[in-house]
């Protein structure tokens, strides 16, 4: 008998199932008075250093037909490519900037939208700067485990073809997936991620 | 950061697989490619925190977090439990959030339409911030069973749903925690996602004798387990878990 490893299994995940809301952003389903403010709606103040972009988009499943009862999450760096996070050793990160976000998809539309900042690249384990991103995952009904994507921007072309991890896609027509194109909406610099869950135009999902 | 242990990668053969037919959202909802395996880099390594101060004091009793006129119907019960990493030490300091139905199946959403009543002192939702053990506690309703529109005579066992933040991105986690004894454990199609019995074990929680209240509400212990850190040796000191 060898000696044993004696760890714990991680609990396994299930769904959020469709009423996820009701603990996530309770006030959004109008159950109100038993907390203040759901958290993760509101990223930036006017005290948060950066560029003020949007962030929105959709989730699509096999048929392409809207998600309108998912949960997004994102979590990013600040304009500076540093973590507000304990883990955080580089140095310390905006104070009025917390880096998550949560949105419930919207249950008309399916759209999900956040004001946010661009963040500033970050370097991967070898040193080498990956491409500004921000994180998100996405759970929902008929989501057994949550799916981690990343969003990268496309205005950063120089930096995305240099980016470590998009160099790992070995499908190099799935990169687009992970590309938000920016455009002009009410002045704001606004950048349109749609994630497609299933199909030929399936959003690359990493294993982290 | 390469001195940065990364998280112990997730045994998929444990967690349901995305695609499984029996629970039929999951078909159109599952990714079919494969996931692109990524080793931990800055951006999962670190997340979000939540302080004490965010929490209001009737957070974690979802007995007198939402009355209105007296308390909800229903059985009375504690949880509690431990949020560990797989190297068996406590997650202190993260939020965990749960949300169920009331005693008869019944949520609080607006796109529910089961016909079991709305409980007017019963909203659903809490959460709580683990302490310096990784201990986490609350004073809820037994949710009831629900039928739901999967199989034609499909119903969930009566359940609660968990929300859990580590202490990285890495490591976030939903997953639902079921009551010891329920045959319709065994019966449901969203709990069979999960390959291995043992698993589905992991996810009940005791009945707990010892910490029932007596005339006043019955325990469950249920401690969650999130992914554990690599030793990163060889630095000057072990780092990570």
């Amino acid at each position: 008998m060898v000696q044993k490893l004696d760890r714990l299994k991680e609990s396994p995940s299930q769904t959020a199932g469709p009423y996820v809301h009701i603990g996530a952003t309770p006030n959004w389903v109008e159950i109100t008075g038993v907390w203040n403010e759901d958290l993760g709606l509101v990223l930036v103040s006017p005290e948060t250093k950066g560029e003020r972009i949007i962030v929105k988009g959709r989730i699509f499943d096999g048929s392409g037909t809207p998600v309108k009862d998912a949960l997004v999450e994102i979590w990013q760096a600040d304009g500076q490519g540093l973590y507000n996070s304990p883990q955080e050793k580089r140095g310390k990160a905006d104070p009025h900037f917390t880096g998550w976000g949560r949105q419930p998809t919207d249950g008309m539309t399916g759209e999900f939208k956040f004001e946010t900042i661009k963040p500033g690249g970050v370097p991967f384990k070898d040193g080498r700067l990956m491409a500004p991103h921000i994180t998100f995952w996405i759970v929902a009904r008929g989501i057994n485990i949550g799916l981690h994507t990343r969003m990268y921007f496309g205005d950063e072309e120089a930096a995305n073809a240099e980016c470590p991890v998009l160099a790992r896609i070995e499908h190099k027509v799935r990169v687009p997936t992970l590309i938000a194109a920016r455009s002009e909406e009410n002045g704001m610099p606004t950048y349109t991620f749609d994630i497609h869950l299933q199909g030929e135009k399936e959003t690359v999902f990493f294993d982290i | 950061m390469s001195d940065q242990g990364s998280f112990y990668q997730r045994d998929r053969n444990w967690h349901p697989p995305a695609f499984t037919p029996t629970y039929k959202t999951s078909i159109l909802r599952s990714p079919q490619y494969p996931l692109l395996s990524l080793d931990n880099t800055i951006s999962e390594l670190t997340g979000p925190t939540f302080g004490h101060n965010k929490l209001g004091p009737l957070d974690n009793d979802l007995i007198r977090n939402f009355a209105k006129t007296g308390d909800p119907i229903g059985q009375r019960i504690v949880v509690y439990g431990r949020v560990l990493d797989e190297n068996a030490r406590p997650v202190p300091g993260v939020l965990v959030e749960f949300w169920q139905a009331n005693a008869g199946g019944r949520y609080r959403h607006k796109k529910e339409t089961y016909l079991a009543a709305i409980d007017p002192n019963f909203g659903g939702c809490g959460r709580a911030i683990t302490d310096e053990e990784g201990r986490y506690w609350f004073r809820t309703i037994k949710p009831g069973a629900y039928p739901w529109p999967n199989g034609v005579n499909d119903w969930r066992p009566a359940h609660i749903h968990f929300s859990v933040f580590g202490h990285a991105f890495a490591q976030r986690l939903i997953t639902q925690m079921y009551f010891e004894g329920d045959p319709m454990i065994w019966q449901c199609p969203i709990v069979s996602t999960i390959p291995d019995r043992r698993a589905v074990e992991q996810l009940i929680a005791a009945l707990d004798r010892e910490n029932t209240l007596p005339m006043d509400a019955l325990a469950y212990k249920f401690d969650i387990v999130l992914r554990g850190r690599r030793s990163t040796m060889f630095e000057n000191r072990m780092e990570g878990n």
